[in-house]
């Protein structure tokens, strides 16, 4: 008998891109990872933040999943959640666009986007994380509508906006409303900008097409999930188009990273606390904070954020008996 | 419908007559697809056949200051009713040659760049900005990407929407994808009667959604990209008529034409406070869309 030990080795699979969506379905609650096929349980990969324990494959999340795993405590609230998709085009390719959104939303999204308010390791802020399961995570009315309504809430709150995108880009089926939402989320920014207050971007696998091409790419601060891809045209696209042969790590997060056009490359299970941290340090003095943001207000005639603060039930039971967040609100309100 | 189309009757009865013509042809794929054709017809007039028409002394400017230059993309200032104007927009070629030199008017970073280095001369000087839009999409290259194609897009949109500066985007062509709204955060966005704007190329269309690059005809029926269709969801604030038959036929109407309705509409923006143009700009892109409210969720 051979007393050879026998080397296994998975460096050769960490440079392989990851396939959205591809992990095998096994029996059972065991899930497969389809870099390095290792086997795990569902709740094995629950507490691993859906991340591989054995080569670090991102699985992807549902947006769901993504604020639980933020979320202090895994508590948030919705923003929005009563908005569901249109069809302004009545628009049929293989198959009509509202069976395609009938059969996204029976598997329990109601959207490709969510956005809520709640805290990342005590610092408030509104996240809007996006949902590849749900039509590839493209961007259609609702999710432009969703996440301007993020940023109203979060310019209202005078609380920094995050987002999580996971995105093909802009959906189709909405034609030239798709385009349009680009805009939307432009403006949106602008908002924010006008009221001094940070966006974080979070590039999770993949961020393309019209979502890297408007909101995506203007984060203040942005980090990059390990080998996320990033891109504005994706692979096949440019080797149809330019007959170009593209490397493998063509647009991953890491090579972005060495093109300058992300801050980080953070891996999943250290987000909390590095987005904590960041949000810690951009954190203002109260009184700075509320002064800022009630004469930011009126300066720039922001009516839709000062509504938004007055229509609000409540950012979160949690988030008013914070100190700082009251007068927040009452210069909001007095502003309106 | 927008403060502008009901400013101006012209516009407006012009508008109901192509949407009459088009009301019944709504779902013919032929018809659609001649649209098309139609808008990217080789003989429609570009951005520099405008400019010579419209603006005789007309200084081109060239490169990014960064690092090189896109003649995909034209970027300058010339004299318009004896004011200063400044012109960004997307040049395609007429022969074999000048359309590769002009890489079929699909632009790269750099071209994005050069347009955002006008913009920002257009806010020192307090200069008008009017882009003429046409092109199939943004470059797709690997190159494009790593120069950063993605935010040179996004920033060229915000750019445009803090202008304080009025500024008037026309869809004079093909408006395909985000390479064309780059240009297109405007206070006014108007379409020649023959252009279209669609969030994608049939083509790229038919091979996504189709899986089959034969099906653009589909995809172009589907989208519906007319500029009568656009002014019906609020994508159009108005559409600017063409000479009998379209703009390819007769160059210096088109021109004057268009001319008619630039003047008209720099003078009527130029009439509002600067914090009024930059809140309705806001307002007119915030509330695009179509949504469902359900209740009880």
């Amino acid at each position: 008998m051979s007393r050879r030990p026998i080397s296994v080795s998975i460096d050769r699979l960490r440079g392989k891109r990851p396939e959205a969506g591809t992990a095998r379905r096994l029996p059972g609650d065991e899930r497969s990872c389809p870099r390095c096929q290792s086997h795990f349980r569902a709740d094995e990969i629950d507490r691993n933040c859906y991340v591989c324990a054995v080569c670090d494959y991102h699985f992807p999340m549902t947006a769901r999943q993504r604020l639980d795993h933020l979320a202090d405590g895994g508590v948030w609230e919705e923003i929005a959640g009563e908005l569901r998709a249109a069809d302004p085009l009545r628009f049929v390719d293989v198959q009509p666009y509202t069976e395609r959104v009938r059969s996204a939303e029976a598997k329990g999204a109601t959207e490709a986007i969510i956005s809520a308010s709640l805290e990342i390791q005590g610092q408030p802020c509104v996240v809007a994380a996006m949902d590849f399961g749900f039509l590839g995570g493209s961007m259609g009315s609702v999710v432009g509508e969703r996440f301007a309504r993020a940023a109203e809430v979060a310019v209202a709150h005078g609380v920094p906006l995050v987002s999580v995108t996971s995105s093909g880009g802009a959906r189709m089926q909405e034609g030239v409303l798709a385009l349009m939402q680009m805009a939307k989320t432009i403006v949106a920014l602008d908002e924010l900008t006008d009221a001094a207050l940070p966006f974080i971007m979070v590039l999770a696998h993949p961020t393309t097409g019209g979502v890297w091409a408007s909101f995506a790419s203007l984060g203040d601060v942005t980090y990059a999930e390990p080998g996320a891809l990033i891109a504005f045209s994706g692979p096949r696209v440019i080797e149809q188009t330019t007959r170009e042969k593209l490397p493998a790590d063509f647009g991953m997060a890491e090579r972005q990273l060495e093109h300058g056009h992300v801050d980080a490359v953070v891996d999943r299970r250290e987000l909390p606390a590095r987005l904590g941290r960041l949000l810690a340090i951009l954190e203002r003095p109260p009184h700075d904070e509320a002064q800022s943001l009630a004469s930011q207000l009126a300066q720039n005639g922001s009516e839709r954020a000062a509504r938004v603060a007055q229509a609000l039930p409540s950012l979160s039971r949690r988030l008013r008996g914070r100190p700082g967040v009251a007068d927040r609100d009452a210069h909001a309100a007095d502003d309106a | 419908m927008s403060a502008s189309t009901s400013s101006s009757g012209r516009g407006g009865r012009f508008v109901r007559r192509i949407a009459d013509r088009l009301h019944h042809s709504e779902t013919a794929t032929d018809d659609l697809w001649d649209a098309i054709q139609l808008a990217r017809h080789q003989d429609r007039p570009y951005p520099l056949d405008y400019i010579a028409r419209l603006m005789p002394d007309f200084e081109e400017l060239h490169g990014d200051r960064l690092k090189g230059d896109d003649p995909a993309i034209v970027a300058g200032i010339g004299r318009y009713h004896d004011a200063p104007l400044a012109i960004i927009g997307q040049q395609k070629g007429r022969d074999a040659q000048d359309r590769a030199y002009r890489n079929f008017g699909m632009p790269s970073p750099e071209g994005y760049r050069k347009g955002m280095r006008l913009m920002d001369m257009c806010e020192r000087l307090n200069i008008p900005l009017v882009t003429l839009i046409d092109t199939p999409g943004a470059f797709p290259g690997a190159d494009a990407e790593e120069r950063g194609q993605g935010g040179a897009i996004a920033r060229s949109m915000m750019m445009m929407l803090r202008l304080r500066v009025p500024t008037v985007a026309v869809v004079i062509g093909e408006g395909s994808s985000g390479g064309a709204l780059a240009l297109g955060v405007a206070d006014r966005v108007v379409m020649l009667e023959n252009a279209t704007y669609s969030v994608i190329s049939p083509e790229g269309a038919s091979a996504i959604l189709w899986r089959d690059a034969g099906k653009a005809k589909l995809a172009a029926a589907a989208f519906k990209p007319t500029a009568a269709n656009c002014y019906r969801w609020g994508v159009a604030d108005a559409v600017v008529p063409e000479p009998e038959g379209g703009a390819h036929l007769e160059h210096d109407e088109a021109a004057r034409l268009l001319d008619g309705y630039l003047s008209r509409t720099i003078r009527e923006l130029q009439a509002l406070p600067q914090t009024e143009r930059r809140r309705q700009r806001r307002e007119r892109f915030r509330r695009l869309g179509a949504v469902r409210e359900v209740t009880g969720a």
